[in-house]
């Protein structure tokens, strides 16, 4: 029986996406949205510059389901292309460094819903919209679904959002529409580095310890995995990622918890505080009766 | 030897903190939920479980005018936060998905099986009452929606803290009594305000605990939650939150007025519900501000790794 509640019948699926290889094309936004149909953002303009850097997505949300952020950092010159593992052979000019030099370094990466083991937006669904599907993947029934919204702040990566004008909540579905007849998701499918990688997840987290241990064997000590740990807040997610810097400045959360960890004891104190009432209600009567 | 004495604004102020995050950009998306909507059926489903409860009290105790009220506030209450949270729906034509499964894990669903029962005896009573018809059974549905009243005036307090932003679920311990407060105060205060003052003494009684209850957690939330205080004291909740305390003092100093004065008891009255809705509309903004600010997500946990050194601890 795994984590999540299923039982042996289907290996667990998700992506492992490798920052360190992302750079920056955006066809897994493209492709994303082709085949899911995920309309323009609600701005109908269709263009919502934010004047940032060359991310003009900003977010994950209803209306993408992937997001290519994209960081420009200052680091030594000596810091640029070190790796062989990243480098992608591109010709070089200009004068031989200096170790004092400032160098420009880009971080981009492919954001996307982490189908989280314990899953904060399934567990709050009031109405079983929201499902864990024979893949470990969490899934959205539109025709389920009444817009309540419990799901948006529930989620702590800030993923699943309500569609404006349509009322109810969307995210990425891992293409369950397409990975029950053995084809690739969509965005891992476009993506021309294969930094955006599909598989099993036992295999994938494997093959990503292998990548890290490459980086840092070629002097990128930064690299680091996000979300492969069983033992995380959210039991470890069926979608994780090698950065290069810290979650938070790729816009993710350090040390995410599924929130309805602490439910047990919220219904405790809350159930504590209702008798609380009732018995100021209760004594509040004494000595009332005319 | 001695620092010059900081201004009272430095002094008021943690460390700042120091935190990294994309362009300042949000991690948690803030509530999806329309205000006023959800802030006032907060505030109406604590009212009306208060009152609930009251009128079951005062049924028994022989205290008709305040049964009357309480059975009506009740009733009345229910359903206009019913109406608000199916207003609020993205698809309202959908309400009754609400009730398809009940989900332990999903405080809304709990919430949509405490309210729709709640609701559905507190309107009979009422019915009943005002029609005098089915006596009985209008007596036996009070009865039932005054025991679920206390659980209408906690729960909302677990469907915000069960959530990712950062002031609900940091202030998970103290949401819970606040609400029972807040919505002791409210009840209170909509019976001062409506019932003669021979009848009021128990809502005087309950307002000034439910008074006491609240601005004890209200303090707690503003000072025990290290950097997330900040959005409890802070901007458009920390006025709100501030006008909500003012407003509970002054009903519970006017509520102890209210057997001489009629005046005074509507004052009193009207303070406190007053009150209760400051308070739930800056809760809510203090949730909203805690999810726009990456502070509040990153700096906590944060702190929370560098204490136990492990993540998701």
């Amino acid at each position: 029986m795994s984590e999540s509640g299923y039982a042996d019948a289907q290996p667990r699926m998700g992506f492992f996406t490798d920052t360190s290889v992302c750079i920056g094309c955006k066809a897994c936004e493209v492709a994303c949205k082709e085949w899911n149909a995920v309309p323009a953002p609600d701005d109908p303009s269709g263009m919502d510059l934010l004047g940032l850097s060359y991310d003009n997505t900003g977010d994950l949300g209803a209306n993408n389901w992937r997001h290519v952020a994209f960081i420009e950092q200052q680091v030594p010159a000596s810091r640029v292309n070190k790796s062989d593992v990243d480098n992608l052979g591109m010709p070089t000019i200009g004068a031989p460094e200096q170790e004092d030099d400032t160098g420009v370094r880009w971080l981009m990466s492919s954001d996307v819903c982490k189908h989280c083991t314990h899953a904060a937006c399934l567990d709050v669904c009031p109405t079983g919209a929201l499902f864990r599907t024979e893949f470990d993947t969490v899934v959205v029934q539109p025709d389920i679904c009444n817009g309540c919204g419990y799901c948006v702040p529930a989620c702590p990566y800030g993923v699943i959002e309500k569609r404006e004008d349509d009322g109810r909540a969307f995210k990425c579905t891992l293409c369950y529409d397409r990975i029950g007849d053995g084809l690739e998701p969509a965005c891992a499918k476009a993506c021309p580095t294969d930094s955006i990688q599909y598989g099993e997840v036992s295999e994938l987290r494997q093959r990503a310890v292998e990548r890290k241990q490459a980086l840092h064997a070629d002097g990128v000590t930064e690299a680091r995995l996000y979300g492969d740990d069983p033992d995380d807040g959210v039991g470890g997610t069926g979608a994780f990622f090698l950065l290069l810097d810290e979650p938070e400045v790729y816009g993710l959360p350090p040390d995410p918890v599924v929130t309805t960890r602490d439910l047990p004891a919220m219904w405790r104190r809350a159930g504590a505080a209702a008798l609380g009432v009732a018995a100021a209600v209760v004594a509040s009567f004494a000595g009332a009766r005319r | 030897m001695s620092r010059a004495q900081p201004s009272r604004r430095e002094r008021a102020m943690v460390e700042p903190a120091e935190f990294r995050s994309y362009y300042g950009r949000p991690i948690v998306k803030e509530p999806a939920w329309e205000q006023p909507d959800v802030p006032l059926y907060l505030f109406l489903g604590g009212t009306a479980g208060a009152s609930a409860s009251m009128a079951t009290m005062a049924r028994v105790s022989g205290l008709p005018k305040l049964a009357r009220v309480g059975t009506l506030v009740a009733a009345g209450g229910s359903l206009a936060s019913v109406a608000a949270l199916i207003h609020d729906l993205g698809r309202p034509e959908r309400f009754l998905y609400m009730l398809r499964v009940f989900k332990p894990t999903s405080p809304l669903s709990v919430g949509s099986w405490i309210l729709a029962p709640f609701s559905g005896l507190a309107t009979a009573s009422a019915a009943s009452m005002l029609t005098g018809r089915l006596r009985p059974i209008g007596t036996l549905a009070g009865g039932a929606a005054g025991l679920l009243g206390p659980a209408m005036c906690t729960y909302t307090a677990v469907l915000l803290a069960d959530t990712a932003t950062p002031a609900w679920h940091e202030g998970r311990g103290d949401l819970p009594v606040l609400f029972a407060g807040s919505a002791a105060t409210s009840g209170a205060g909509a019976a001062l305000l409506l019932v003669p003052a021979t009848e009021t003494a128990p809502a005087r009684r309950l307002g000034l605990a439910g008074a006491a209850a609240e601005l004890a957690a209200g303090h707690r939330l503003e000072h025990n939650l290290g950097v997330v205080s900040e959005t409890y004291r802070g901007g458009r909740a920390g006025t709100l939150l501030k006008a909500g305390k003012a407003l509970t003092a002054l009903g519970a100093g006017l509520s102890l007025l209210s057997k001489r004065s009629r005046v005074a008891a509507a004052a009193a009255g009207a303070a406190y519900l007053a009150a209760g809705v400051c308070t739930r509309f800056g809760v809510y903004a203090a949730g909203v501000a805690s999810a726009r600010d990456p502070k509040y997500t990153v700096v906590p946990q944060r702190e929370r790794m560098a204490r136990t050194g492990s993540p998701g601890q």
